[in-house]
C-alpha cells in the first residue's frame, strides 16, 4: 500500500475526489463511487451517511468535489474524513436539463476508468479523464454553455482520451482533409467520398461542423448552431459512444423522455 | 464466500435471503439456520405474513401509498385537507411525516425520485398520475417533499417546472441544520442552505 501513502497513517490515504454515484447500503451508509486524479476509480463506504445529522452532509453526493481521508478496507475503501472543496452537484441539480445531462457524464466516466485493482490501478488515463469530468462538471455548473453541447463535447472529448478520437474533418480511413459529406460510426468519424462505406449517414455539414467544432472546442461556432443541427449531431455522438461502450446509457434514454416532451 | 454448499431447500432459501436488501451471504446462512432451530409456528406466522402482504396489500389508486384497499385510510379520510398534496418519494415519507402530526393535507407518493443513472426518468415515477390529479379545483397548494439529497432536489426542480404552468402554489420542505447537532460539524452545502431559508424571530 505504500504506492498510496501521504505522510499519513500507513493504511490511509488522502485524494480529492468527484462523486460519481452512490448506492444505498444496510440502513445508513452508502457506497460512494469516486473519480480521484492519482488512484482512479475508487469504490467506498460512506458510514452513517444517510442520517440527516451525518457529519459527510452533503460532501458525498453525486458531482460534488471533495477533499477526502479514506483507510484501504478488504474489498471497499472507508471514507473516514470528507471536506467540500466546489459543492456542483448544488447549482447542477437546481437546473433539471445540467442535471441528466451530469448523470450521462458521470455515468461515461465510470464505464470509461478502471477500477482500482491494487495499488497498480487506476488507469494510465486516469488524470485526464479526471481534469476532463472536472471541467465539464465545473462548465456545466456555472451555465457556461446549453448542458447538451456541454454533454456531447464532453462525450467525443471522454472518448478521445480513452484512445476512441473521432475525426470530422479529415476523412476517418484515409486522411484525405477534408471536411467531407458523409460520417460512418465504426469507422470514427467523417469519410471522403472515396472511402464511404455504404450504410454511412449523411448529416448537414452545419452537423458536421458542430460536431468537430465540439471535439475541438470551438464554442463560438457550437453555441451559435442552430437546434437542427444540436440535434443531429447529439444523434451521431449518441451512435458514436454506444458503439465503443458497446451499451446504451441510461442517462440518455432518460433525457429522451424528458426531450419528447419539452422539444 | 459462501458457495451452494447446502442441498435443496436449506440453500434454496438461504438464496432467497441473500436477494434481500441488506442482507448478505453470511447474513443470509445466519437467518436460514435460526429459522431452521426457530420454533415452527413462530416460522409458519413469519411466512402468513410476508404471504398476506403479497396478496393483499396494493397501491392505493389516488396516492399511491401502500394500501389494502383501493384507497388509502388517508385518501378516505374527510376530516384531511383536501387544499394541500404533500409529495413524497416512498410510502415510508408518508408514515415519517404523520409521525409529526403537523401536516394534515393529502399525500401523493411518487415511487422514486429521478435518477438517470439508474434508468428511473420522470415515466418512470408517479409524475403523469400528480399531474391528472392536480386538475381537481379543490387543490391549492403542492407541498415537494422529496429527499434533501441530490436525486431529491432534481425531480423537484423538474416537478416545479412542470407545475409551473398550472397556476398552484408549489412549495418545498426546508432544509438546513439538523435538531441536536453543532454548528461547527455542519457541511457548506448545509450551512448555506440554513442561511437561505433563515427565517425572522421578532415578529
Amino acid at each position: 500500500m505504500a504506492g498510496r501513502g501521504g505522510g499519513y497513517a500507513a493504511n490511509s490515504y488522502r485524494t480529492d475526489a468527484l462523486v460519481l454515484r452512490t448506492y444505498k447500503l444496510g440502513e445508513a451508509d452508502r457506497i460512494i463511487v469516486l473519480l480521484t486524479p492519482g488512484h482512479g476509480q475508487v469504490r467506498a463506504v460512506a458510514k452513517g451517511v444517510r442520517r440527516t445529522t451525518s457529519k459527510f452532509g452533503a460532501t458525498l453526493e453525486p458531482f460534488m468535489l471533495s477533499r477526502l481521508q479514506l483507510v484501504h478496507g478488504r474489498n471497499l475503501d472507508i471514507i473516514t474524513q470528507a471536506q467540500s472543496v466546489t459543492p456542483y452537484g448544488t447549482a447542477i441539480a437546481a437546473d433539471y436539463d445540467a442535471y441528466a445531462a451530469a448523470s450521462a457524464m458521470v455515468e461515461t466516466a465510470e464505464r470509461l476508468t478502471v477500477t482500482e485493482v491494487g495499488e497498480h490501478g487506476g488507469g494510465v488515463e486516469a488524470p485526464s479523464q479526471y481534469r476532463l469530468l472536472h471541467g465539464a462538471l465545473a462548465a456545466l455548473a456555472r451555465r457556461a454553455h446549453a448542458p447538451r453541447l456541454l454533454l456531447d463535447s464532453y462525450l467525443l472529448r471522454a472518448l478521445a482520451t480513452a484512445g476512441w478520437a473521432p475525426s470530422f474533418t479529415a476523412c476517418a480511413r484515409c486522411g484525405a482533409p477534408g471536411p467531407h459529406r458523409s460520417v460512418n460510426v465504426t469507422l470514427g468519424g467523417s469519410v471522403c467520398d472515396d472511402c464511404r462505406p455504404p450504410g454511412s449517414s449523411t448529416p448537414a455539414p452545419q452537423s458536421v461542423a458542430l460536431l468537430a467544432a465540439l471535439l475541438s472546442g470551438d464554442w463560438t461556432t457550437a453555441d451559435a448552431a442552430p437546434e437542427a443541427s444540436r440535434r443531429e449531431a447529439a444523434g451521431i455522438v449518441a451512435g458514436y459512444l454506444q458503439f465503443h461502450l458497446e451499451r446504451h446509457l441510461k442517462s440518455l434514454a432518460v433525457m429522451g423522455q424528458d426531450a419528447d416532451r419539452h422539444p | 464466500m459462501v458457495g451452494n454448499v447446502y442441498e435443496g431447500a436449506v440453500q434454496d432459501l438461504i438464496d432467497e435471503l441473500g436477494r434481500l436488501p441488506g442482507i448478505g451471504p453470511k447474513s443470509a446462512q445466519r437467518i436460514a439456520f435460526h429459522i431452521l432451530e426457530a420454533d415452527p409456528e413462530d416460522m409458519l406466522r413469519l411466512a402468513d405474513a410476508i404471504r398476506t402482504v403479497k396478496d393483499k396489500v396494493k397501491l392505493c389508486t389516488i396516492c399511491f401509498n401502500v394500501s389494502e384497499q383501493e384507497t388509502c385510510s388517508i385518501c378516505r379520510d374527510e376530516r384531511r385537507d383536501p387544499s394541500q398534496v404533500c409529495v413524497v418519494e416512498e410510502s415510508k415519507d408518508v408514515m415519517a411525516i404523520e409521525r409529526t402530526r403537523t401536516f394534515r393535507g393529502r399525500y401523493h407518493v411518487l415511487g422514486g425520485a429521478i435518477n438517470p443513472i439508474a434508468g428511473i426518468g420522470p415515466d418512470q415515477l408517479h409524475i403523469r398520475e400528480l399531474l391528472t390529479r392536480l386538475q381537481d379545483a379543490a387543490i391549492e397548494e403542492v407541498i415537494l417533499a422529496t429527499d434533501p439529497n441530490l436525486e431529491g432536489e432534481a425531480t423537484a426542480t423538474y416537478l416545479s417546472r412542470m407545475l409551473g404552468a398550472t397556476g398552484l402554489k408549489v412549495t418545498r420542505l426546508a432544509s438546513g441544520l439538523p435538531v441536536g447537532g453543532d454548528l461547527e460539524y455542519a457541511d457548506e452545502v448545509t450551512l448555506g442552505r440554513a442561511f437561505e431559508g433563515r427565517r425572522s424571530v421578532t415578529g
